[in-house]
């Protein structure tokens, strides 16, 4: 099996002001796994996005299986025997699964033959699936599962998958993966984008590395340190994050019995939490997304009030006090979505910077904004973490993903927090990028600070934090010491696999 | 005070008259904000629809012409919404009030000429035998054929959102516009259609008003008929079903505290007059308390990025 299924050549696509691709070629063999690699922006979306026909390239030529291949739209594609399987799942929540699966497909069988061959595929892949259920009520895990069968009831010759692992446990990339080479078996071949260099070491057979546009190298993943091939992505080395050794504080917060309604229709109630941070420690706490992470950011950054003697922040009961307050005292917060909970998207840089960092920076004089110190602030956060932009005049929303993010963390780490809560700080961030973000929460415990660090990124959360718990239905685990955990002990902190222990006979 | 002069045969026949506009213009806009879209506008289509169907039914002698400009005309306008909100992506609330105030203007000045005359009658049904039959003849064989075309419209609605493609993809756009168009559907095409149905059919249900319910022209006469059907396709959780009970609920209500203030009833005038809007309202607050929901993309603006 080591046909040529899918050659890229000269494939060129430019936006105004940039190039998005700049003549990408590689091939991709029929049964193989191949990495795309590359920096934020670097141009792995667009590449994806030609091929699977939802952008048209501006020159350049792709060959499937020897024939010209210039699919005008997504069905085209799929009709070829390409399927892609999102970054941000392609799902609707308020219909079934069944539905789901049916809007993907071109000519779907009538429901209830959909729901038996939904049934027998799910089985043959071992990926347990109800086909009457509503996808809203699914987990990430599940809802992927959707996704996957999805493409696979489709006969796929190329199966495309952007970030698949990002949102779940370690168990579940081990299924996942099982799948996965029972589909190459017998000879799909997989273009596999990810940020988890290690996982493309295990699972890939190639890899193209793309850099502001262009395939800059080629390498062979499982024979490459993932240090090695984070340089070819970046194009230069940086430094991983180095942990001083700190000494530890008082107690900065102290969290009892802490339980929450949910606030949204598919929101997890936060069920009595305990947990205590010190100065200079950094908490980490994992858990696969939507188990209660951020009812318990807005709990402790205060959107959402509490039993008074819940939450304690230097000893001082702060349940009860809102947002405001508690920056005034030194309890920060970075929300994860970057535009519009971190970051009002159409606002500036300078106009953002003011909106959390107004009382501790002292940008505000009797209710009149002190606009020259607010952009020296804003201009502080952007050189001090590299936010690429033009100037910070520029609005929230035309930045990258990953340059927004340092900005929004930078700007809360700048102010000298207490107590510092940060939800997904490198989540879409590229490597590089992300051991500077990861440095600099470090460094902040260095100084006296107490962080904690809610992420789904367990390698994240092993590099930086000193004690480590997980988020399961909206419980928390023991904290336990992050050294010496072995990954089936997190696994299991996380709550398993959902229910899919399933026999991959 | 008389309660035994309110005859409920009379009653229940025009309870069917009295809930076909809203009825028709209420399942329109369903179909329009199940694909994702907020027209606010339904009003001014209504009476937009209402003075077309007038003119041509005056001019042509044929209702049934009538009916076919009110559609077009209501179709014709939404377009004008479907302009600014689908290609300028304009915010759907402000067009669609904006359609409203020119929907009302519009009529009045096409309608300048035809104050004061009477349209051509819209035949009603006579079936021999079940038209005859005591009770349900008057009450369920006796009318125009609009009212009937209004419930079949609502079945084939319902029907084709529960059961063909067509539908599923609708709900597909409204419930993620960016999901539907990475599968390849055509998020606009599909969202013009369905302004365009919305429009004909609160056309539809505005001709009614002017060619059966009153029947003549007044600037105006829609008189909030448009802002009902907007209230009962939400109150409905946008179930078609839920919209015929509450069309006939209103339709219903309305007729009966007609009734009962000729027949004198002690209370005051308004508190009858109000009593529809509350009782409809009420009782559809208390149905929507279960977990349906708004389509997730609905009002939301789709530009098709990438």
């Amino acid at each position: 099996m080591t046909d040529t299924l899918l050659t890229i050549s000269g494939l060129t696509k430019a936006y105004p002001g940039v190039v998005a691709n700049d003549t990408v070629s590689f091939e991709i063999k029929e049964g193989e796994v191949h990495a795309l690699l590359g920096e934020n922006g670097a141009g792995k979306s667009t590449l994806v996005k030609m091929i699977y026909g939802l952008v048209k390239p501006d020159s350049g030529t792709m060959t499937l299986r020897g024939e010209v291949f210039a699919p005008p739209e997504p069905r085209a594609a799929r009709a070829t025997g390409v399927a892609m399987v999102f970054q941000h799942f392609s799902l609707f929540d308020a219909l079934n699964v069944a539905e789901n699966i049916a809007l993907g497909m071109e000519n779907p069988p009538p429901m209830g033959d959909l729901a038996s061959r939904i049934r027998e595929v799910s089985e043959n892949y071992g990926l347990p699936l109800d086909p009457f259920r509503t996808v809203g009520d699914l987990s990430a895990g599940e809802r992927q599962r959707v996704e996957i069968i999805r493409c696979l009831l489709q006969d796929p010759k190329l199966l495309i998958m952007d970030e698949p692992t990002s949102v779940l446990t370690p168990q579940e990339v081990e299924i996942l993966f099982q799948t996965l080479r029972k589909l190459t078996s017998e000879g799909v071949a997989i273009l596999y984008i990810s940020h988890k260099l290690e996982e493309i070491r295990t699972l890939c057979d190639h890899a193209t590395i793309l850099r502001l546009g262009k395939n800059v190298s080629t390498c062979i993943p499982a024979e490459t340190s993932a240090r090695d091939m984070a340089e070819l992505m970046v194009g230069s080395a940086f430094a991983s994050p180095a942990r001083a050794d700190r000494e530890l504080g008082e107690i900065a917060l102290d969290i009892s019995g802490l339980s929450v309604a949910s606030t949204g229709a598919f929101g997890t109630p936060l069920r009595n939490i305990h947990l205590t941070v010190q100065e200079g420690e950094i908490l980490g706490i994992g858990g696969v997304a939507g188990n209660g992470q951020d009812e318990l950011l807005t709990a402790l950054s205060g959107e959402v009030t509490t039993d008074h003697d819940a939450v304690k922040f230097m000893g001082q009961p702060v349940g009860r006090l809102g947002p405001t307050a508690r920056r005034e005292m030194g309890l920060l917060t970075a929300p994860e979505e970057r535009l519009g909970h971190a970051a009002a998207p159409d606002m500036s840089l300078i106009e953002n910077a003011l909106l959390t960092a107004a009382q501790r920076e002292n940008l505000m004089h009797r209710g009149f904004l002190k606009w020259a110190d607010t952009r020296s602030f804003a201009n502080r956060v952007i050189e001090a973490f590299d936010v690429r932009t033009p100037g910070p005049e520029n609005a929230a929303r035309s930045l990258s993903g990953g340059n927004l993010q340092k900005f929004v963390i930078g700007r809360e780490v700048l102010q000298n927090p207490k107590v510092l809560v940060v939800n997904q700080p490198t989540w879409g961030v590229d490597a590089a990028a992300a051991a500077s973000i990861r440095q600099s929460l470090l460094d902040l415990a260095a100084g006296g600070t107490a962080v904690i660090c809610i992420s789904q990124d367990l390698d994240e959360l092993m590099e930086i934090s000193d004690r480590f718990g997980a988020l399961n239905e909206g419980r928390l685990s023991d904290i336990r010491p992050a050294q010496g955990l072995t990954v089936d002990e997190i696994g299991l902190m996380m709550g398993g696999a959902h229910g899919m222990e399933v026999a991959h006979g | 005070m008389d309660l035994s002069s309110i005859n409920p045969t009379l009653l229940l026949a025009s309870l069917l008259v009295a809930a076909t506009p809203i009825l028709i213009a209420a399942i329109g806009e369903l179909v329009a904000e199940r694909s994702g879209v907020l027209n606010l506008g339904v009003e001014g289509m209504m009476i937009t629809g209402a003075i077309c169907g007038f003119i041509i039914a005056v001019e042509t002698g044929s209702p049934l012409l009538g009916f076919i400009a009110a559609a077009i005309g209501g179709a014709l306008l939404s377009m004008l919404f479907a302009l600014l909100t689908l290609f300028a992506l304009a915010n759907q609330v402000a067009s669609g009030l904006a359609l409203t105030l020119f929907g009302l203007g519009v009529s009045a000045l096409m309608g300048q000429g035809y104050v004061g005359i009477k349209p051509p009658p819209t035949p009603k049904l006579d079936i021999p035998l079940l038209s005859d039959l005591p009770f349900f003849g008057p009450v369920l064989f006796s009318h125009d054929l609009m009212v009937y075309f209004g419930i079949a419209l609502v079945a084939a609605v319902w029907a084709m959102l529960k059961y063909t493609r067509a539908g599923l993809i609708l709900r597909a756009v409204g419930e993620n516009h960016d999901a539907a168009h990475a599968l390849g559907y055509k998020v606009v095409r599909v969202r013009l259609m369905a302004i365009g149905f919305g429009g004909a059919c609160a056309g539809l249900g505005g001709a009614y008003i002017s060619l059966v319910r009153v029947p003549q022209w007044t600037e105006g006469m829609t008189a909030g008929a448009g802002w009902i059907a907007l209230a009962l396709v939400v109150f409905a959780s946008w179930k078609a079903g839920r919209v015929l009970l509450g069309a006939w609920l209103f339709g219903g209500i309305t007729v009966l505290q007609l009734n009962l203030q000729a027949a004198g009833v002690a209370i005051p005038v308004e508190y009858l007059s109000m009593s529809p809007y509350l009782i409809t309202i009420l009782v559809l607050v208390i149905m929507s308390s279960d977990r349906s929901r708004a389509p997730a993309s609905l009002g939301r603006i789709f530009h098709a990025s990438g």
